[in-house]
C-alpha cells in the first residue's frame, strides 16, 4: 500500500478568548466542511497533534494532497468557540522536528 | 529574490491615527511590506507625505490609492485627468459596461474592480480582458467577501471568480489579490491570501504573484511615471544642460 505523505502545520490563534483543543479542531473541521463538503473533508485526514492553550498555538496534521485545501479553509475561519478569531498558519513542514525548527522563537 | 508582499486595498480610517498605527503594526507583523490605502480624491500631497512617514515608521511602504466610481465614460476620463498624477494607484469600480470598457482601455487605470455581490454587473468577460491586456490594467479581487459570506452566496461568488480568473489568465491580464478589509481580525498573511486564491483557480505561484509581484509591478511602474525625470516609458532625463 502506498504511504500517505503528510504535512504538519503550525497554527496560531489570534483573537479574544482561549479556545480548547476540541474547539480549535472543530473550527477547522467546520471550515473545511463548509468549503469542500463532508466528502472533501474526509480526504484531509486532519488531526491536531498538540495544542498549547496558554500560547494559543498548535500543530495540525493533514495529507500533502489536501494541503492547499486545508490552508484555504483555515484562512476562512472567522470565529473559534463563538469568539471572533483568526487562525494563522505560521509554518508548514513534512516532519514535526523540522516544523519546530521553522517556528519563530517567540511562539 | 525575496518577495515583497503587498496589500493594495487596506481600508484604514486615516483620521483615527492611533487605530491606524495599531492596524499598521499588525499588517507589518503579518509579513507585508507594501500597503495601499484608498484616499479621498481631494487628499492633498502634504497629507500623503505625512502618511508615508507614519507608515515608514513601522516598516511599511505606503502606496497612495484612489478609488473611482464614475457613472459614465466621460466622467471617468475627466476624473482621471484630475487625479492620475496625484496618486500612485488608480482603481475603477466598474458599475456599468461602458465604464468597464473605457477603464480597461485607458492606460491610466491600474486596477479594475467589479461589484462583488451583484453578479449581473461583473463585466469581466473576454472583450474586457482583451482591452485590459493592451491597456495594462489588472483585475483586483478582494478576499473580504470570501471571509464574510457563507453558503450559496459564497458558492456563487467563487464560481464567478473562477470564471473571471480563467479569462484573465487566458488573456495575460495580471490578477491582484487584496484584502479589502478594515477589521484587524479579518487580516490574513500573504500566504493565506495566496491560499484563498487557490479557491478561485490560482495555483501556488500565481497566487503568490497576485499578492507580491503583480502589485509591486503596478506601484513601481507608476512611481517611475510620477518621478521628476520621466519622459516616456524607457526614456528619462539623466542630466540637464545646454544644447551640445
Amino acid at each position: 500500500m502506498k504511504r500517505v505523505k503528510r504535512r504538519y502545520l503550525a497554527l496560531q490563534v489570534d483573537g479574544e478568548g482561549v479556545p480548547s483543543r476540541r474547539e480549535l479542531l472543530d473550527a477547522v473541521w467546520v471550515a473545511v466542511a463548509r468549503l469542500y463538503g463532508e466528502y472533501g473533508a474526509r480526504m484531509t485526514g486532519l488531526a491536531l497533534i498538540n495544542y498549547d492553550a496558554e500560547r494559543k498555538t498548535g500543530v495540525l496534521r493533514t495529507s500533502l494532497a489536501t494541503l492547499n485545501l486545508v490552508r484555504a479553509s483555515i484562512a476562512t475561519i472567522k470565529s473559534v468557540a463563538g469568539n471572533e478569531a483568526a487562525v494563522h498558519v505560521v509554518a508548514v513542514s513534512g516532519t514535526i522536528k523540522a516544523l519546530h525548527k521553522k517556528i519563530p522563537k517567540q511562539m | 529574490m525575496k518577495r515583497v508582499f503587498g496589500d493594495l486595498h487596506l481600508r484604514l480610517d486615516v483620521k483615527d491615527r492611533a487605530e491606524m498605527v495599531r492596524v499598521m503594526r499588525r499588517v507589518a507583523a503579518l509579513g507585508y511590506g507594501l500597503v495601499g490605502v484608498p484616499l479621498a480624491a481631494e487628499t492633498r500631497g502634504e497629507e500623503v507625505g505625512r502618511l508615508r512617514e507614519v507608515f515608514g515608521g513601522v516598516g511599511l511602504d505606503f502606496v497612495s490609492r484612489v478609488d473611482l466610481r464614475p457613472r459614465n465614460a466621460g466622467e471617468l476620463v475627466r476624473v482621471l485627468r484630475r487625479v492620475r498624477r496625484r496618486f500612485e494607484v488608480v482603481c475603477v469600480l466598474c458599475e456599468n459596461k461602458i465604464v468597464a470598457r473605457q477603464a480597461a482601455r485607458d492606460r491610466r487605470v491600474d486596477l479594475l474592480s467589479f461589484p462583488l455581490l451583484d453578479f449581473r454587473r461583473r463585466f469581466f468577460d473576454e472583450a474586457e480582458a482583451e482591452l485590459a491586456s493592451v491597456g495594462l490594467s489588472a483585475l483586483e479581487v478582494d478576499v473580504k467577501p470570501l471571509l464574510v459570506l457563507e453558503g450559496a452566496a459564497r458558492v456563487r461568488l467563487l464560481s464567478w471568480l473562477r470564471r473571471e480568473i480563467s479569462v484573465a489568465r487566458r488573456f495575460g491580464v495580471p490578477v491582484v489579490v487584496s484584502s479589502g478589509v478594515s477589521a484587524e481580525l479579518l487580516l490574513r498573511k500573504p500566504r493565506e491570501m495566496a491560499a484563498l486564491g487557490f479557491l478561485f483557480g490560482l495555483d501556488k505561484v500565481s497566487g503568490l504573484d497576485a499578492v507580491s509581484r503583480n502589485a509591486g509591478a503596478i506601484v513601481e511602474r507608476n512611481r517611475e511615471k510620477l518621478s521628476a525625470g520621466f519622459v516616456a516609458p524607457g526614456i528619462r532625463v539623466v542630466k540637464e544642460g545646454r544644447d551640445c
